[in-house]
Parts: C-alpha cells; sequence; structure tokens
C-alpha cells in the first residue's frame, strides 16, 4: 500500500529526515517511535504534504501512484489521513458544513454520490457513536475551545467519516488521561480492516496497549535504525532510549 | 496632465456654486438657503484636505478628486432615464419595505414605495421636506454634522438637494425597514451626487435602515453624501451602508449621531468596491446607558482605497460602546481604519471597545490602522485591538489534509473571519444578500 524508499527531507534548511525506508501492507498497524526531535512528527507531516517541508530526495509511493506529486488534498481524497497531534482551531468555520463539505469533495474524487443533508447528518450520527462524540460539540466551530480529549476525538470522527486507506496518528496520546486514551484508542481498533492500515506515530508505550502494532519502527536521527515487534516497544518502554542512541551513535 | 493641488480643486468646486445656486428657482429666497452660503463658506475656508492633514494622511483624497473633478455638475437636470428594469438587479432580493430610490441625486417616485403608516412614521423626500420646512425639520437639519469643520459635510450641505427625512414618532417600532437607494449612472456623462439624510427617531422607537449605493455603469462618479441620525431616549437604530459601486466610484460620507439616554445605535457598514471611499462615522453619546455599535466590513481588491474613520464621543457616564472592523485586502488596494474613543471627565462607569483586524492577500496590500482613544474618567473599561496577517496556513493545511481544495479551504476561512461581522446583521434578506456577494468573491478567488 505504502513504500517509501530513501526518504529525505528538510525545513528552512535543516534536514531532518536521512533517508527513511518503510513499507506498510494492508492490514497492517505500525507503531513509529523515537525519542523527541527524532523526526516522527515530520515523516507523519511529509505523507500529508505539509508543505513547509522541502523533500530533497527519496520516493513515495502510495496504492501505485507517486504521493509526492500531489497536493494534500488529493492525497486525503486518495486515501491518507493524518490525525494532528495539535488539531487547529478555526473559530467561525462550523464542523458540520466543513465535514460535509470535505466528505462530498473526497466522495466526488472517488467516484461516489454526495450526500445531501439529511443522508449526512444520518452517517454523521452513525460515525459518532464510534467515538462517542457529542452532537453538541460538533455544533460548535470546528476545533474551537475543545479540551485536548475532544479534538482528539474529533479527529478520529473525521476519521471514520473520510474512511481512509491509510491513517497516520500523529501523537494521538499526547495530552491525553487514561480514559481518553482508551475511547479514542477503541475508536481506532473499530475502524480497523484487512483493506486500511495504521501508522501510529508515538513517544511512550502506553498507546500501543490499547493499539497493538504488528510492527514497531524506532526513528533516531531522521532513519529508522531499529524494526521489530510489539516487544520492542516494551523494550523500550522498560529502557528508554539511550541503549538505541548508544548503539547507533557508537557505530558512526 | 498635471495633478492639480487641493487649492485648485477647492477652487474649482467653488466655482460650481454660482451655477448651481442659479439654477435653484426662487430657492434663495428661503431661511434654508441660508445654510448652503454658511456651509460654502466653510468649504472655503477648511478646503480640500491635503495629506498634511493629520485626519487625510494616509488618503490622499484630493488625487481622487482630481480624478473626478470632471464630474457632472451638481446640478438639478442632471437625469438621465432610470427605468424599473435597470434598477431591478440592484434590489435586495426578498427585502421589503419602505424603498426610495433616488437617480443620480434625484428622487425617482415611480419606483419609490412608502408602507408604514404615516401616524407612526413620516418618510419624505428631502426636496419635500425642504420645500415643506417644518418646524422640526428646521429645528434640526444640519444642526448635528459639523459643518464648520469638516469640508465634506460643508460640500454636502452646500450643494445637496435630495436625500430623505425621515421621522419617527413616539413608541413606534416600525417593522419595515427603510431602504434609501442611491443609484449613480454615468451613461451620460459623469454624475456627481450629494445625498443628504435627515433621521429623527422619538422615544422608545425602533427602526432599520439601509443605505444602499450602486452605480450602473462604470466610469466617473462621485458621492458625498452627509446623514444625520438623531435617537430620543430609549430609541433603537440599526443603520446599514453597502457600498457596491463601481472601482472607479468616488465616495465621501460622513455619519453623525447624536444619542440620548438608554438609546441604542448600531452601525453596519459594507465596502465590497470603489476607486477611493472615505466613511465617517461620529457618534455622540450624550446620556446614560446609551450603547453605540459599530461594525464594518471590507472586502476589496484591484487598487481599491478604504477608510474608515470613526469616533465615538462619550459625555455621560453607564454608556457602553462596541466597535468591530475586519478587512480582507487583495492586490494593491489600502485600508485605513482609525478610530476615535472620547470618554470625558463626566463619562464615569464607561465600557469601550475597539478591534480591526485586517487580512492581506497579497505582499502589495496595505493597512494603516491606528486607535487613538482619549480618556478623562478614571473608572472607565476601555480597550482596543488591532490584528493584521495572512491566512492561517495551518488552518489552511488542516482544511486540505481533510479533502477540501485549496479554493475552497481558503473560502471557508475568509468566510469565518467576515462571518464575525455577517451574523451581526438582522435583517435576513439583507443578510442572504450579502452572503451572496461575499461568497462569490470567494470562489471567484477574490
Amino acid at each position: 500500500m505504502l513504500k517509501i524508499e530513501n526518504l529525505k527531507a528538510s525545513i528552512e534548511g535543516k534536514q531532518i529526515l536521512n533517508g527513511i525506508d518503510l513499507e506498510v501492507k494492508p492490514g497492517e498497524v505500525h507503531a513509529i517511535m523515537g525519542p523527541n526531535g527524532s523526526g516522527k512528527s515530520t515523516l507523519a507531516s511529509v505523507l500529508a504534504g505539509r508543505e513547509d517541508y522541502e523533500v530533497d530526495g527519496g520516493s513515495v509511493e502510495f496504492l501505485g501512484n507517486d504521493l509526492l506529486e500531489f497536493a494534500p488534498e488529493e492525497r486525503a481524497r486518495e486515501g491518507i489521513f493524518l490525525a494532528f497531534q495539535y488539531p487547529v482551531e478555526i473559530p467561525g468555520v462550523s464542523s458540520t458544513n466543513f465535514m460535509k463539505t470535505a466528505l462530498n469533495q473526497v466522495r466526488e474524487h472517488r467516484g461516489q454520490t454526495t450526500l445531501d443533508a439529511v443522508s449526512f447528518l444520518s452517517l454523521m450520527k452513525e460515525k459518532m457513536k464510534i467515538v462517542d462524540i457529542d452532537q453538541s460539540l460538533l455544533s460548535r466551530p470546528l476545533n474551537e475551545g475543545f479540551s485536548g480529549g475532544e479534538k482528539k476525538r474529533n479527529e478520529i470522527f473525521q476519521m471514520a467519516m473520510l474512511e481512509p486507506k491509510l491513517a497516520i496518528l500523529d501523537e494521538t496520546d499526547s495530552g491525553l488521561d487514561i480514559d481518553a486514551l482508551k475511547i479514542v484508542a477503541s475508536g481506532v481498533n473499530k475502524l480497523k480492516s484487512k483493506d486500511n492500515a495504521t501508522i501510529v506515530v508515538t513517544h511512550y508505550q502506553r498507546l500501543l496497549d490499547y493499539i497493538v502494532p504488528d510492527y514497531v519502527h524506532v526513528l533516531y536521527k531522521g532513519k529508522i535504525v531499529k524494526s521489530g515487534t510489539k516487544e520492542l516497544a516494551l523494550t523500550l518502554e522498560e529502557k528508554g532510549y539511550d541503549w538505541i542512541k548508544d548503539e547507533v551513535d557508537s557505530n558512526v | 496632465m498635471k495633478q492639480k493641488n487641493t487649492t485648485a480643486l477647492t477652487a474649482e468646486l467653488l466655482a460650481r456654486f454660482d451655477d448651481f445656486t442659479s439654477a435653484l428657482n426662487g430657492e434663495s429666497e428661503k431661511p434654508l438657503f441660508q445654510l448652503r452660503k454658511e456651509a460654502i463658506s466653510a468649504f472655503e475656508t477648511l478646503g480640500i484636505p491635503s495629506t498634511k492633514n493629520e485626519e487625510y494622511k494616509f488618503t490622499p483624497i484630493g488625487k481622487a478628486i482630481d480624478k473626478k473633478i470632471n464630474v457632472g455638475k451638481p446640478s438639478i437636470d442632471n437625469v438621465g432615464s432610470l427605468t424599473e428594469d435597470r434598477v431591478t438587479p440592484y434590489h435586495i432580493p426578498d427585502l421589503k419595505g419602505n424603498i426610495l430610490v433616488f437617480h443620480n441625486g434625484i428622487f425617482s417616485k415611480e419606483l419609490s414605495s412608502v408602507v408604514s403608516s404615516p401616524d407612526a412614521i413620516r418618510i419624505q423626500p428631502l426636496s419635500e421636506a425642504y420645500k415643506e420646512a417644518s418646524e422640526q425639520f428646521v429645528r434640526n437639519f444640519s444642526k448635528y454634522a459639523d459643518v464648520q469643520n469638516d469640508a465634506f459635510t460643508a460640500l454636502n450641505t452646500a450643494f445637496s438637494t435630495e436625500g430623505s427625512f425621515i421621522e419617527v414618532s413616539k413608541n413606534q417600532v416600525i417593522e419595515d425597514p427603510i431602504i434609501l437607494h442611491f443609484i449613480q449612472d454615468a451613461a451620460q456623462g459623469a454624475a456627481f451626487q450629494s445625498p443628504r439624510n435627515l433621521v429623527l427617531v422619538g422615544e422608545n422607537s425602533q427602526v432599520n435602515i439601509v443605505e444602499k449605493f450602486d452605480a450602473v455603469s462604470e466610469s466617473n462618479t462621485w458621492t458625498n453624501a452627509v446623514s444625520e441620525v438623531v435617537l430620543e431616549e430609549g430609541a433603537n437604530v440599526s443603520f446599514y451602508k453597502v457600498q457596491n459601486d463601481t472601482d472607479e466610484a468616488l465616495h465621501t460620507n460622513h455619519t453623525q449621531v447624536y444619542q440620548s439616554k438608554n438609546s441604542t445605535f448600531s452601525a453596519y457598514t459594507f465596502t465590497f468596491s470603489g476607486d477611493m471611499v472615505r466613511n465617517n462615522l461620529n457618534i455622540v453619546l450624550d446620556g446614560e446607558g446609551a450603547e453605540a455599535n459599530m461594525y464594518g466590513l471590507y472586502l476589496v481588491k484591484g487598487k481599491s482605497h478604504i477608510d474608515n474613520h470613526t469616533v465615538v464621543d462619550h459625555k455621560q457616564p453607564h454608556a457602553n460602546s462596541n466597535e468591530l472592523y475586519k478587512g480582507i485586502l487583495d492586490e494593491s488596494s489600502k485600508g485605513v481604519f482609525n478610530g476615535k474613543i472620547f470618554v470625558r471627565q463626566e463619562a464615569q462607569k464607561t465600557n469601550a471597545f475597539q478591534s480591526n483586524n485586517t487580512i492581506l492577500l497579497s505582499d502589495n496590500a496595505v493597512i494603516n490602522t491606528k486607535p487613538q482613544l482619549e480618556i478623562w474618567a478614571d473608572d472607565v473599561k476601555c480597550s482596543h485591538g488591532c490584528t493584521t496577517g495572512q491566512l492561517d496556513e495551518d488552518a489552511l493545511f488542516y482544511l486540505r489534509a481533510r479533502g477540501l481544495s485549496k479554493e475552497s479551504a481558503r473560502a471557508m476561512l475568509l468566510y469565518a473571519f467576515a462571518s464575525d461581522v455577517l451574523e451581526r446583521v438582522s435583517i435576513a434578506p439583507l443578510k442572504n444578500y450579502l452572503e451572496a456577494i461575499i461568497a462569490e468573491r470567494f470562489e471567484q478567488n477574490f
């Protein structure tokens, strides 16, 4: 589904990604872990198409297409979904109206019929249950004044609405208490299928108790320095990142 | 052709006054004619302000007038034929009410209609009020706007022949809004108009007024309008201004408001085009518990220059003023915002808030914004703030990351920015009309 080869990216002349290789197949859950500043969020942003980043080399293939050629909205329509670490508060934009416009533009791109107000609302009601999000929240301006947990739930709600092929969760656990974390994780699990895939970007192992990965990769200095199964995450939890840093730095 | 300086422009306009008065048959015998003479002599003293004048520092009004100085002489016979089908496209759909239509400054009886009861409200074309010279009219006309210190008010007072006189009796809620529709048509040559309105609102009465300015053809038009609005105790007035002439139009106007105790005045100023637009909004809060709301929205591109000057004078305690002006400037357009708030020593417990926010969509767009607070009372709450910036890139990316096209995302954000002001409009057909103009602008990428 996703094939990243030797991906290099920089921001304002500063190299952040130094040659990432990663392959994700349908039905898989990959966790990307790593210390602060290792490039985890950059990788998520580059995949979603944030224009602040310059791609300096390598390739990303998504469902047979060159992903890097696509504008952010084309990526979303093709099936990439980035759950933001910091969802943006947008005063004056109604959550519902935004979601309806987005969904219909996505559906149009996918050759599906656009939804009228009635069928949109009934779909919305159905998807709201997945993350236990309240109607009153969605009648407010987008993310405005939402708590941290509400923002993250709203991200997963949007994901449920847009039905992506590949979901990238960028530090979705940050700032969440354990109850909110469980709700968000259970939402993600409900949306999992054999046809879609998930990349979970996280600093802590905690989230991986609830969203169980098939593979765990450790990112350090812009490269994947170690890959393994979910046990690797437990080792990291226990021993921290220093041993990996030492291992890598001594090899240089 | 060399640009004339403001002295030369002043002289040209003065020369026209004689032509103009000789065409006013017999009016020179009337007592109100004295006002014209005083006004023209005030104008002679004041002259067209140059950019050395602090109030016109960022607005080279002389340059704009120079482009229009050859516009048709301000006379009463400069009328083409304006038929209903030419006016209809400029009407606000579904907006019913009392409509007065003016064509190149001339009242059109055929296209106008008054529906409210004459017992509750008097709605008269200014020319009739001038002729009738009722006691109320004479006592109030030109008593509020400052002829001696404002050149354009003086010019309007000297030349105005048409507009409206509106007088609301006590304890009346006027359901039907009053629409003052000024249409300029430069098809048969350039056009200059000096609309003048006097609005007197009795105790505890309520009325909505919509002033709409349109031009039916490109090229030279100059509108120099003055409105005086007087609110008795407990009166409530909403005053809407919709400026949507052409990109060639010059528009200067002054709205002078006088508020008594517990009265509420709300101004809504929407500017969508114009070569140069200067809006003065001056409000005197001369009663306890009075409230003034000033909302403005300007969305322009090209070389449009939009200047909003507001003054709120808090003279009495326990009064509130709220001001919110928002602008979106594209291409080489310029914005000027100047908000003065005076709080006199007697005006304790004043609340005064002001904010001006502007989005610049191009590197060549400019806004000059200046809050000016002068506070002599010590127990007051006053605040002001201004922001200027580009469209929020993070928000744009967020929306696009959900599948919205760049254009839709941009339109959605701009609309959200403007909605703060738009949402305050309480006349539904007017709101729909404004929404449609704004949506169209945003969809065609401004």
